[in-house]
């Protein structure tokens, strides 16, 4: 192969590369300098390796934290209940109405994801039929709210982040080779049985993607806790945009920021470690 | 009795088909929602919770009526086609190499290309702002344009990639075997044949895009986008016209996916017809 020939893929990637190193990679650096800073708004912040600021910040909002764990993980664990079976009867079930239900699936990236969620704030205010019904069922009590309270929150991040559970749990599903199961019964395996020992560990791949790209998002939202939830509802990422945008406590939210970054990235390995799969990394997708 | 019986085993067999019509419904609700509230009349024209004035299309007609949200509406349009421009021509570049070439620092790129997607949009917004601060460059339209195009470029490579995996590479060898030069090859082979996935993912990087509050929120100084606006006049009441823009944006979308999907369709068929393979 000449040095041209090899040249070549380099150039294709070239202006992609640049762009991501430059305005993803690098910009994480200057985040980690601004989070080593010390000082105020009104002074100014100079860069003097201030690690106590990550100390600081975790003891200043841990109840914040443990509410994005809770609300995040909640969210994903109903995301993965409702997904599923909606998934599996796509995939199997849906015959004709296939392409139909998908795009139900999808239709919500069809209008504004802040529109959206502004959406349920009407579905769940005081005066809504939903809520009526929820105070006759006694789930809520007769002068209890839906709103500004934590189900609203795990609601709404349960809605806004359902196809980015149901779309990878498809993609799996559908691939599955059903004589496999059909074999399974072959075997006198009841149809519990077929689903637990065949079909649930042959989709585990789609339910690592799909769990990780609910998660992911849910945890560092600030959406829907700022809109559905009240002041005893905010999560770490509500606590990060004040910081930033109206206090301007740049190196405090810096170094909150990082240690996000670094919760996702330990639960997130941990959780890979346990379910080991290499799917959500493209490997199956290497060049031809 | 029996009834009951009966009944609960009909129950049983149709519980998976009945429970996945209420997770759709869960997820057609807020649609619905949108598009209703945007007919409801309301005494000041700004959205109320509840439909007790009556039935209006005032709002539809009176749509464009608001200076302030027509100026975000095209900012939006303008930074979605923009960004979708620069980053489908990248990422399909980047697309290209991935499936086509043999390099090093494949898995290195791979990486580089998941970990945006895998990281909160917060985290993107507030590292992109600090790098912005440190460098006191002043926010508005460009850095918007440059934080949109960083995470679409992510989007576009994936979805480019699946379609280039699944890509016939006889027919180009067929065009190079009849005297075709690489470049024609690519021009009239390759290039019509992908067309429909790099169509697919232009449309996603404009949906993202357009959509887009959180990166958009850290980065945008004074530049207010569609988002931008609904966030800015949520806490002091939104003008009816939102929901009608937003209802207008869903059909829009629908039609253009299903444009995209019939294409799709086309070129499998076109790719589909090939002569038959000469026997030995």
């Amino acid at each position: 192969m000449s040095l041209r020939q090899r040249l070549v893929p380099y150039g294709l990637l070239g202006p992609g590369l640049l762009w991501l190193i430059v305005f993803f990679v690098v910009p994480m650096y200057f985040m980690g300098e601004l989070a080593l800073r010390s000082g105020s708004l009104t002074t100014g912040y100079t860069f003097d390796w201030a690690w106590s600021n990550f100390p600081d910040s975790l003891a200043g909002h841990t109840e914040q934290i443990g509410r994005s764990f809770f609300y995040a993980g909640t969210a994903t664990l109903l995301a993965l209940l409702i997904g599923y079976p909606l998934a599996y009867a796509i995939a199997f079930r849906a015959g004709r109405f296939k392409l139909l239900l998908l795009f139900a699936v999808i239709a919500p990236f069809f209008t504004t994801y802040l529109i959206r969620t502004i959406a349920w704030k009407t579905i769940l205010s005081d005066s809504s039929p939903i809520v009526s019904v929820l105070q006759t069922l006694a789930l809520v009590p007769p002068d209890g709210r839906v709103l500004a309270t934590s189900g609203a929150v795990i609601a709404g991040l349960t809605y806004n982040f359902l196809p980015f559970m149901i779309l990878p749990l498809y993609a799996n599903l559908e691939r599955l080779d059903l004589r496999l199961v059909e074999a399974a019964k072959d075997l006198y395996s009841s149809s519990r049985q077929a689903f637990l020992r065949v079909t649930l560990p042959l989709t585990m791949p789609g339910i690592v993607a799909g769990v990780l790209l609910t998660f992911i998002p849910a945890f560092g939202d600030y959406i829907n806790a700022q809109l559905l939830g009240g002041t005893q509802q905010s999560m770490v990422g509500n606590v990060i945009q004040s910081l930033y945008l109206n206090q301007r406590d740049y190196p405090e939210a810096a170094a909150l920021s990082f240690l996000m970054m670094a919760l996702i990235l330990a639960v997130v390995s941990v959780y890979i470690r346990f379910a080991g799969t290499g799917a959500f990394m493209g490997d199956e997708e290497e060049a031809t | 009795m029996a009834l009951a019986t009966r009944s609960w085993a009909w129950l049983r067999r149709n519980a998976l088909p009945i429970y996945a019509g209420l997770a759709v419904a869960y997820m057609l609700i807020p649609i619905v929602v949108i598009a209703v509230f945007s007919f409801g009349a309301t005494p000041k024209g700004k959205l109320t919770f509840g439909l007790d004035n009556g039935f209006t299309t005032e709002y539809w007609t009176s749509a464009f009526s608001l200076p302030e949200l027509n100026e975000a509406l095209f900012t939006s349009l303008r930074l979605a086609a923009l960004s979708t421009v620069i980053s489908t021509a990248i990422g399909t570049l980047m697309a290209i190499a991935l499936v086509r070439h043999k390099f090093r620092g494949r898995r290195l790129t791979n990486l580089l290309i998941v970990i945006p997607m895998a990281t909160p949009e917060i985290v993107i917004g507030a590292s992109l702002l600090s790098m912005f601060i440190y460098y006191t460059v002043a926010l508005g339209f460009t850095s918007l344009l440059i934080a949109h195009v960083m995470f679409s470029i992510s989007f576009v490579v994936v979805v480019v990639r699946s379609r280039l995996i699944g890509f016939d590479r006889n027919l180009e060898e067929a065009a190079a075997d009849l005297g075709a030069t690489p470049l024609t090859t690519f021009r009239t082979v390759t290039l019509p044949l992908l067309a429909p996935g790099i169509l697919a993912a232009a449309m996603l990087a404009f949906a993202l895009s357009i959509d887009d509050f959180v990166i958009s929120n850290f980065n945008s100084g004074t530049t207010v986008t569609f988002p931008l606006y609904v966030y800015g006049v949520s806490l002091r009441g939104i003008p009816v016209q939102v929901n009608v823009l937003a209802t207008m944006l869903f059909i829009v979308s629908v039609l253009a996916a299903a444009l995209v999907m019939v294409q799709q369709r086309r070129a499998e068929r076109m790719a589909a017809v090939r002569p038959e393979p000469i026997p030995a």
